[in-house]
This record gives structure tokens, C-alpha cells and sequence, in this order.
């Protein structure tokens, strides 16, 4: 158990080094350049006008949907994972298990095609 | 004597893992910035132009200049902007493409960390990727970066889905989630050759992981200037810049693990056996030159034929062929066990 654990140090410390590093980066870039900021500038850009209202507005329903669906398939993915590597020593039975399963979430995926939650037209 | 003992137990295996994490990244970040080099070098050839050659023997010192020049240049935080959302950014992007690098086996042992479930580790990081990028859009706080980081998000998580598929048919054929294990199991053939149709899903859902062309919607210069990283100058944005060439490598080298056979030679016999570091460079190189290619000569897609590539495609395309691989696996017994 220990020893499956400090695979996991050089990990740590690589995070941390990788953190470290970027910060540097731009702390680097804060302190080499010279800073002459003016509201112009700091204004968002918007091919030449002032912004005309807060960017964040509404936007198209389809993202979520689409966030959903790929919460679906990733936790699928997720629970494969396991299963795939076990295969071998489950066999038949767990062969067939995981096809019912799969079969349950494409009908569920067929659905969500003719319903059209696949269109971006 | 209480002082020697703490370094030997604790000090110097430290400083080793520090050595070894710098003889990681400073490769990685140089052949980041030849890679910069060599892209536009590619890109240039493919256009009859001459690509840089004003900065030093043949331009090679260009990446150089660029990276000096984007350190000089003003770092500019929008007055609407999320001050600190803004900045960490960037910072997640870069932290996520090196961190990657740590399961990531050079040869046979040359590992920094060998984890048991190193592919699930990669499929996290890969997966934290879209959170730098729609921090980015939304941080910003204007309208450009907004949609760029929107799209961005949407076409990564769909393509997350095919590469997951991918890597499960993969892992049936191993039985092992461990990096190393799966390149060993590629010794009678490469899993490029049976799986020829989830290598090209995969290596096409890269491109579309990285925000390369034709799948760089996200930037799309035409219609979003540069998407989520309008805001951006100098520094913060090179972070972005230096994350995606960085994905771009890590992706290539995870293609070479899974279908190309990583450190294994193509020709098996003894001399060539011994240099697995310089087959692996040798196939990750020649992945970085087909997406240079690619960015050449292909046009960009549209949205709508984005998603459906991935939603209606990949999607249904990896799903049959995971199916199929762990039946035909079952049927004949093909299948590695562990006990």
C-alpha cells in the first residue's frame, strides 16, 4: 500500500514544480515589460466600439445539453474502465452484463438522436 | 548524525524526483519551442514561402526571440475582467500539459512516476484541460472570448467521449491500465494494425482535443478574432501557447503508446532494440509532422459539422468497435487475465 503510494510523491512535487514554473512566467512577464495601462486599453475589445452590454448574456440551451450528454458518456467511459481491464477474469457473464447496460444507453442515445439534441443547424 | 539520517531518508530521494521532474520539463519546453519552429517551418514549405530564417542559422533561434519578446511585452488585465480568474488561466493550461508528463514512459523503466492506473491519470488531466479554457472565456469578460470558450468547452467534452471509447478497446486488448504494461503488451504487433480504425478516431479526436485545425473553432480568426484568447498579451498569453504545443506532444506521445508501440523498434533485433528513447521521439515527431500537415492542407470545419462528427460519428463508430473488440476477445479467448 505504501510503496503504490509514493508513485504518487514525484506527482506531488511535479505539480508543484509545474505551478512554480508558471507562476514565474508571469510574474516574469509582470515585471520585465513596462506597464503603461490606460482605460482604452483595459476597455474589452469589440472591433472598435465600447461593449454595448455585459458579455455575459444568454446563450444557446445546446451547451448544457451537450454538457449533459457528455456526463453521461463520461461517467460510461469511467465505469468501462474496470470492466475492461477485468474482462478476462469475469468471462462470460461479464461480458453479457456490461451489453445489457450498453444496450439500456443506446437506446437512451437513439432517442436523444431522433429527438434532435444532436442538431446544431 | 540525526541531520545525515533525515537527508538520506527524505532529502535525497527529493532532490532525485527534482532532478529527474527538470530532465522532463526542460526537454519538453525546448522541443515545445523547436516545436513552434518546426510547425511554421512545415507549414511554410507547404505554402512555397520560406517560413523564419532572420534569426539565426536557418531562423532556429526564432522560438527564442518570440519567447523574449512576449516576456517584454505589456501584460494587459482587462477593467471588466475576473483579475484573478484571468490570470489563472494560463497557469492552469501550462500546469495541466506538464503535470501530464509524469506517467508518461520514455523507454522500458524510464518513468518518473509508474503508477498502476496511469492511463485513468492521463484521462483526468486531459479532461481539467477545458477548465483553463472557459476560465479564460468567462474571466475575460467580453464577448468574443465568451463564445470562443463556450465552443471551446463543448468541442473538447465531445471528443473526450470517442478518445475514452478509444482507450477502452485498447485496454481490453491489455488488461492493464499501467503505461508501461500496455506498450509491452504491443511487442508481437503494434495496436495501430488491429485497431486501425479507433488509431484514426483517436489521432483525429486529438486534433480536435487540441484545438488544432481543422477543429480550431475555438480561434477561428474569421468569425471569433482569436476566441478565448482575445483578452490575452505577452506572457499569459504564451502560456497558452506553450500549453497547447505541449498537448500537442503529449497527445502524440499518447498515440505512440497506445497504437504505436511507444519505445518498441520496428525492427527487432539487437542494435536497434537498445535505443527505445529515440524510436519513441522518432514516431512522436513523425505524428507532430502530420499535424502540421493537416493544419496546411485542410480547411476548418463548421460547428454544426464538428458536433456531428463527434456526436454522430466517433461516437457511435467506437462504441460498435468496443463491443466488437471485447467480442471477438471473448469468442476466442483471447482475452489477457491476471490470475
Amino acid at each position: 500500500m505504501e510503496s503504490m503510494l509514493r508513485e504518487y510523491l514525484p506527482i506531488l512535487v511535479f505539480l508543484g514544480i509545474s505551478v512554480a514554473l508558471s507562476g514565474v512566467f508571469i510574474l516574469g512577464s509582470l515585471l520585465a515589460g513596462t506597464q503603461r495601462p490606460n482605460p482604452e486599453k483595459l476597455s474589452a475589445y469589440e472591433c472598435g466600439f465600447d461593449a454595448f452590454q455585459d458579455a455575459r448574456g444568454q446563450f444557446d440551451v445546446r451547451f448544457y445539453l451537450v454538457a449533459i450528454l457528455f456526463i453521461i458518456f463520461d461517467l460510461e467511459v469511467a465505469f468501462l474502465f474496470p470492466w475492461a481491464i477485468s474482462l478476462g477474469d469475469l468471462g462470460l457473464f461479464g461480458f453479457w452484463s456490461m451489453m445489457g447496460f450498453l444496450t439500456v444507453l443506446t437506446v437512451g442515445f437513439v432517442y436523444e438522436w431522433k429527438k434532435g439534441a444532436l442538431e446544431w443547424e | 548524525m540525526a541531520e545525515t539520517g533525515v537527508w538520506t531518508a527524505y532529502g535525497l530521494p527529493l532532490a532525485i524526483i527534482v532532478l529527474q521532474i527538470f530532465a522532463i520539463l526542460v526537454p519538453i519546453l525546448l522541443s515545445v519551442a523547436f516545436l513552434t519552429y518546426f510547425d511554421r517551418k512545415i507549414w511554410a514549405m507547404m505554402a512555397l514561402r520560406r517560413g523564419p530564417n532572420v534569426v539565426g542559422p536557418f531562423g532556429l533561434l526564432q522560438p527564442f526571440a518570440d519567447a523574449l519578446k512576449m516576456l517584454t511585452k505589456e501584460t494587459i488585465i482587462p477593467a471588466g475582467a475576473n483579475k484573478v480568474v484571468f490570470l489563472l488561466a494560463p497557469m492552469v493550461t501550462m500546469t495541466l500539459s506538464m503535470v501530464a508528463w509524469a506517467v508518461i514512459p520514455f523507454a522500458d523503466g524510464w518513468v518518473l512516476a509508474n503508477i498502476n492506473v496511469g492511463v485513468l491519470y492521463l484521462f483526468a488531466i486531459s479532461s481539467l484541460g477545458v477548465y483553463g479554457i472557459i476560465m479564460a472565456g468567462w474571466s475575460s469578460n467580453s464577448k468574443y472570448p465568451f463564445l470562443g470558450g463556450l465552443r471551446s468547452a463543448a468541442q473538447m467534452v465531445s471528443y473526450e467521449v470517442s478518445i475514452g471509447f478509444v482507450i477502452i478497446t485498447v485496454l481490453l486488448c491489455v488488461g492493464s491500465l499501467n503505461l508501461s504494461d500496455i506498450v509491452r503488451a504491443q511487442e508481437k504487433v503494434w495496436f495501430a494494425i488491429p485497431l486501425f480504425p479507433m488509431f484514426v478516431v483517436f489521432f483525429i479526436s486529438a486534433l480536435a482535443e487540441t484545438n488544432r485545425p481543422p477543429f480550431d473553432l475555438p480561434e477561428a480568426e474569421a468569425e471569433l478574432v482569436a476566441g478565448y484568447q482575445v483578452e490575452y498579451s505577452s506572457m499569459s498569453w504564451g502560456l497558452f501557447m506553450l500549453g497547447e504545443y505541449a498537448n500537442m506532444i503529449l497527445m502524440s506521445a499518447l498515440t505512440t503508446i497506445l497504437f504505436l508501440g511507444g519505445w518498441l523498434s520496428p525492427i527487432p533485433f539487437a542494435p536497434f532494440t537498445m535505443l527505445g528513447p529515440f524510436w519513441f521521439i522518432l514516431k512522436i515527431v513523425v505524428l507532430l509532422f502530420v499535424f502540421g500537415w493537416v493544419k496546411a492542407t485542410v480547411p476548418r470545419y463548421r460547428y454544426d459539422q464538428l458536433m456531428r462528427l463527434g456526436w454522430k460519428v466517433f461516437l457511435p463508430l467506437s462504441l460498435v468497435w468496443v463491443v466488437l473488440t471485447a467480442g471477438v476477445l471473448v469468442t476466442f479467448g483471447w482475452l489477457p487475465t491476471t490470475h
